[in-house]
């Protein structure tokens, strides 16, 4: 259950938070500036930077009628002189009323959560967890698709490190979903969501192929494949080419199908798909504000 | 009827504690992480042994110790396998099944190194995930590991 001391981690989400999380963002789409925050203090404490994670949560924040204090990179904050994030959190859990929290260390959201008099909302800790990004994900899934159940999910790219994945896959659980896992042998999804799906009655799919899956997908949620994964270049330009959408590709696929990319894209998908109605990406990122402002009201009590 | 060697190792213990069935390989690592090369108490260790069940065991027994249960629970994470038999004058009193806990605080160390208990000073917790197959997750970095990677402090 989404608890009084924040969200961490989307394995605390149960199937009625998430269902309420997303209905209370349907709200603050129809109406995204009530002043729920009046006269309360957020802190952004961004550990490293993500400017774009940072303006989302400064937005939702905001146009609610609350203010913002923090730091947008560790250069920045105390900890470059060698405070300890527990005596960083003590010390900003005196001024505020919730703590928005991004750290490059794994876990360092949940120990925040256990020191802070305040609650915490885990903006992303290293490769771990950044469950505002899977609520905002799952928003996006429900507004396009009209439900949440029985979809098709193709989850294309680096399923090996990407964290979107790994916590959307945990996410849809509840929702009897299919899984396509379309990746290089490289960046094959780990055995731990293999178990995870055989253990939850999941049905999935692997494939090294995206064409082999276009035509039944109901989303087709791309991922970024980094460079630095690769020890040999030419693997990665390779990969780079086989796993990069385009909009010829899309001929022949489903009318409902939509696709999803956490953001930033580099060229996994061509900028050619951006005109086909089927992109839904940059709406998707607005989406997280709406997803953002549910998740801080619902801790906050507010709603 | 004849005693088998290993019987006769037990027996020849007054008042303390056997573990047997230690897997032969975990043997040593179970001496250096109980500190039993520590003890002060006769302490007589048998390694390689024939066993039906593990093809090559390990028997350590300990005179005048009973192990803490958070010995127990270290025993239990490296060799769920071992048994524990209590002496009181030469006779077995008591055996205790090792179970592996539901939660461990600060006897595992993560293996992932960019866990924020191996980069600040946080202790470990690690939950039970899966008890048939021994798979635990920390409760910080979310990890799973199971028996065979754990790393014992
Ligand atoms: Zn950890």
């Amino acid at each position: 259950m989404i608890k009084a001391n924040g969200l961490v981690s989307i394995t605390d989400c149960e199937k009625e938070d998430i269902l309420r999380i997303l209905d209370l963002a349907e709200q603050f789409e129809k109406n995204p500036n009530p002043h729920l925050l009046d006269g309360k203090l957020v802190a952004t404490l961004f550990f490293e930077p993500s400017t774009r994670t940072r303006l989302s949560f400064e937005t939702a924040v905001q146009r609610l009628g609350g203010r913002v204090i923090g730091f947008s990179d560790a250069a920045t904050s105390s900890s470059s002189k060698g405070e300890t994030l527990h005596d960083t959190i003590k010390m900003v859990s005196n001024y505020v009323d919730l703590i928005v929290m991004r750290h490059p260390v794994e876990g360092a959201a949940r120990y925040a959560s256990e020191v802070a008099g305040v609650p915490v909302i885990n903006a992303g800790d290293g490769a771990n967890q950044h469950p505002t990004q899977t609520m905002l994900d799952l928003y996006s899934i429900k507004k396009t698709q009209g439900r949440l159940n029985d979809l098709t999910i193709s989850m294309v790219g680096d399923l090996k490190y990407g964290r979107t994945v790994h916590s959307l896959l945990m996410a849809m659980r509840y929702f009897n979903p299919t899984y396509n896992f379309i990746a290089p042998p490289e960046l094959r999804i780990p055995e731990q969501y293999r178990i995870f799906c055989d253990d939850n009655h999941i049905k999935y799919h692997e494939d090294t192929d995206l064409n082999s899956v276009l035509k039944t997908s109901d989303i087709l949620y791309m991922t970024r494949v980094q460079q630095e994964r690769f020890t040999d270049p030419v693997e990665y330009e390779k990969v780079r080419n086989t796993y990069t959408l385009r909009n010829s590709m899309l001929d022949g696929t489903k009318d409902n199908l939509r696709i999803l990319h956490p953001l930033p894209r580099i060229t996994e998908i061509a900028t050619d798909v951006d005109s086909n109605p089927k992109a839904y990406y940059f709406e998707q990122a607005r989406n997280g504000v709406f997803a953002r402002q549910a998740v801080i009201c619902s801790i906050l009590g507010l709603v | 009827m004849k005693a088998s060697h290993t019987e006769l190792i037990v027996r020849a213990l007054k008042n303390g504690t056997v573990i047997d069935h230690i897997p032969a390989d975990k043997l040593f690592k179970i001496v250096s992480i109980l500190e039993l090369d520590q003890l002060e108490q006769q302490i007589t260790i048998g390694n390689n042994l024939e066993s039906k069940k593990l093809g090559k065991k390990g028997v350590i027994k300990i005179a005048d110790k009973v192990f803490k249960a958070e010995e127990l629970n270290k025993l239990a994470l490296l060799a769920p396998s071992a048994r524990i038999n209590i002496v009181e004058n030469y006779e077995v009193v008591e055996k205790i099944d090792l179970s592996l806990p539901e939660s461990v605080h600060e006897i595992l160390q993560c293996v992932n190194p960019m866990c924020i208990t191996n980069k600040q000073p946080v202790s470990t917790r690690f939950d039970l995930l899966d008890r048939k197959r021994g798979i635990f997750k920390c409760h910080y970095c979310e990890r799973t590991v199971d028996l065979s990677e754990i790393v014992v402090k």
